[in-house]
């Protein structure tokens, strides 16, 4: 059975103007998405900046309201859960977001930081909590010793791992990272992608993995989506999908990653413009819209709901990509 | 190392340093290099290395009045870039060399529109008239394949993509046909789709043109598919340099080898464990008189190891690197 089961999930915004600050028209940041995880799995989630990867990732930890579909994690129903009932569950949703210096408290201490998840699920004794801190820096390679120390003290990738740590504070069972290391030096990027598998493979975590490097991305993941103007174009087994991807755009970004080697330098099948705005996105194939492919305007009175071409392949079945 | 006659740049032990509340820090310890003639050079290392003092050291943009160059020479047409007065440099910048930044955002002004800081960066330069001004500008666009150049000039930096942003900063850059372009992280910012549109727009330009380039940036894979040469910088120093074909399979160095390792393949196994250089990249406080790479290499160093620099000599034909008897195996 999995542990997240995300069906047709929507998550719009309003965009606002004229005089009455109404709305006059909506954001299709997330447009139709489902997927689902099962345990000890890593999902990775690929896509240019404003195709809403992390908007989707958002909406799964339910830090926002989704508009509709439905979010299953862990036998509950938590679409529309309301903050209080949805406490509890919290415990074993998790996220580390991109960059661990925004997303950590510039005024607390790593104890106050770490100690918090406990304190907000009322767990343990003082003397208790000082424990866990203790065995959670030991987990992510810091020291007892830097309990008492600022945010700004640390390096970009131990301060990755203080939020690492927040995350697997409660023994989650899932956690959504938000590009967890294009923030981090080159050096250091590998220190915490080990850790994270390590941290998996010791715990029985799950990892929704959000990343637009597709290398990191495939290293990390059981099988990995493909997203486009918000809606998944592509989903398949990791390897398989760098190795026989299906659909036009996925290949386009798989052409477009540089190499880390001199003798592999190609003539690339360059992609025209640029992701367009998901504010009026254009109907049908987003994809084929773009590169103005000739049978783009067969695609828009089809469902584009994804199909299955291999065993667990899957596409979006537009005549135009595929 | 090339004879020095098919060289544009020749930079010889450069130090630039910036006077701080702490003292003084070196960004910059002493590196030398120097970019062949209609090639590119990429200057690859990680945040704090010094990559991009170097490039502002180059045009001298240091910040003022903290940032200096203390000692060496930068060589530029038979002038020394170090020596010469700011109001004659001024006229180098943008003209004989050029320079595009990573975020074109904050490098564009926001207020004026496209055209009148392309206008602005030939004017600088000559005495065109409106019309030729105007002409130039179109064809410039056209060049960096910017769709409807004439409607784009009217326009002001935020109704751009970001892609066509950087594109804008290119063609300010290359208007007046420079000798040299210096690109630091030019598509640091950017989606891969649109990198690969970047990196591609500017190697065929540097074809057209003849130019040199110099590629600032941390991603070893943008350095592998569009340079010629390759300095790796690591805290402030230059580790190894060489082509790149032999950089990539003979990598001398340990740090250029821990780079290398660490990235991870698309041919590698899912979900097994990457090669990692353990440690942090070091702060400027904390650089060290000998091998700076010394405590992250996971090789014993001796004491005189630690306290002398290795000197930045060819350990192979073409192939120089600083030549620590630990880290140079």
């Amino acid at each position: 059975m999995s542990l997240l089961t995300v069906k047709n999930l929507q998550q719009y915004f309003p965009v606002r103007g004229g005089v009455l600050h109404r709305a006059v028209a909506s954001c299709k940041a997330v447009d139709g998405v489902s997927i689902s995880l099962g345990e000890s799995e890593t999902l990775g989630l690929v896509g240019e900046s404003g195709c809403g990867k992390t908007t989707l990732g958002k909406a799964i930890v339910r830090l926002l309201k989704p508009t509709s579909g439905s979010i299953e994690f862990d036998g509950h129903d938590i679409t529309r859960v309301s903050t209080g009932a949805l406490r509890p569950m919290r415990r074993h949703l998790q996220m580390i977001f991109q960059d661990p210096a925004e997303s950590l408290n510039p005024r607390h201490t790593v104890r106050d930081i770490l100690e918090e998840p406990f304190i907000v699920q009322k767990i343990g004794t003082k003397d208790e909590r000082r424990q866990w801190v203790v065995k959670l820096l030991d987990k992510v390679g810091l020291s007892a010793s830097v309990m008492d120390r600022f945010p700004f003290e640390f390096s970009g990738g131990q301060r990755q791992r203080i939020g690492i740590a927040r995350a697997i504070a409660l023994k989650p069972k899932l956690i959504v990272c938000d590009e967890p290391v294009s923030a981090l030096d080159v050096s250091v990027q590998s220190q915490v992608l080990n850790l994270l598998l390590d941290l998996q493979r010791e715990m029985g975590l799950s990892y929704l993995f959000i990343a637009h490097g597709l290398n990191v991305v495939k290293h990390m993941s059981d099988r990995v989506a493909v997203m486009y103007l918000g809606k998944i174009v592509e989903l398949a087994p990791a390897v398989d999908l760098y190795q026989n991807p299906r659909h036009a755009y996925t290949k386009a970004l798989l052409d477009a990653i540089p190499i880390a080697d001199p003798t592999q330098r190609r003539e690339r099948q360059l992609l025209r413009g640029d992701v367009p705005s998901p504010i009026n996105p254009p109907a049908g194939c987003a994809f084929g819209h773009r590169m103005k492919h000739p049978k783009w305007k067969e695609s828009v009175s089809m469902d584009l709901t994804l199909q299955e071409v291999a065993p667990g392949h899957w596409v979006q079945p537009c005549p135009c990509c595929t | 190392m090339t004879a020095a006659s098919s060289s544009i740049l020749e930079v010889r032990d450069l130090v630039t340093a910036f006077d701080t509340d702490a003292g003084r820090m070196t960004a910059v310890d002493g590196i030398s290099f120097n970019v062949p003639q209609g090639k590119t050079l990429g200057i690859v290392g990680e945040s704090g290395c010094g990559k991009s003092v170097t490039a502002f050291s180059i045009t001298r943009l240091l910040p003022q009045p903290h940032g200096k160059i203390l000692g060496g020479s930068i060589r530029f047409n038979g002038q020394d870039l170090v020596q010469v007065p700011i109001d004659e440099m001024q006229k180098i910048r943008g003209n004989e060399i050029s320079m595009i930044f990573q975020e074109p955002m904050t490098a564009l002004n926001p207020v004026q529109t496209v055209g009148r800081q392309l206008a602005e960066a030939i004017l600088l330069h000559s005495g065109c008239s409106k019309a030729e001004v105007l002409a130039s500008s179109i064809e410039m666009m056209k060049k960096v394949r910017i769709p409807e150049p004439e409607q784009r000039l009217s326009e002001y930096p935020h109704q751009l993509s970001g892609g066509m942003r950087q594109r804008v900063m290119i063609a300010m850059a290359l208007i007046n046909k420079p000798k040299l372009l210096i690109a630091d992280e030019p598509t640091t910012a950017l989606d891969v789709t649109v990198q690969a549109q970047i990196l591609e727009l500017i190697a065929d330009l540097q074809k057209e043109m003849g130019m040199s380039v110099i590629l600032i940036t941390h991603d070893l894979g943008v350095i592998a598919q569009v340079c010629d040469e390759v300095a790796v910088m690591y805290a402030g120093r230059l580790v190894e340099q060489a082509g790149v074909f032999d950089l990539f399979a003979r990598p001398r160095h340990a740090y250029t080898q821990g780079l290398l390792e660490s990235i991870p393949r698309l041919d590698s196994t899912p979900k097994t464990k990457l090669k990692a250089i353990q440690g942090n990249v070091p702060g400027i406080a904390d650089f060290k008189p000998g091998c700076r790479f010394a405590d992250r290499s996971g090789r014993e160093h001796t004491e005189a190891q630690l306290n002398t620099r290795p000197p930045f000599v060819e350990i192979a034909p073409n192939h120089r690197a600083e030549n620590c008897p630990v880290c140079v195996a």
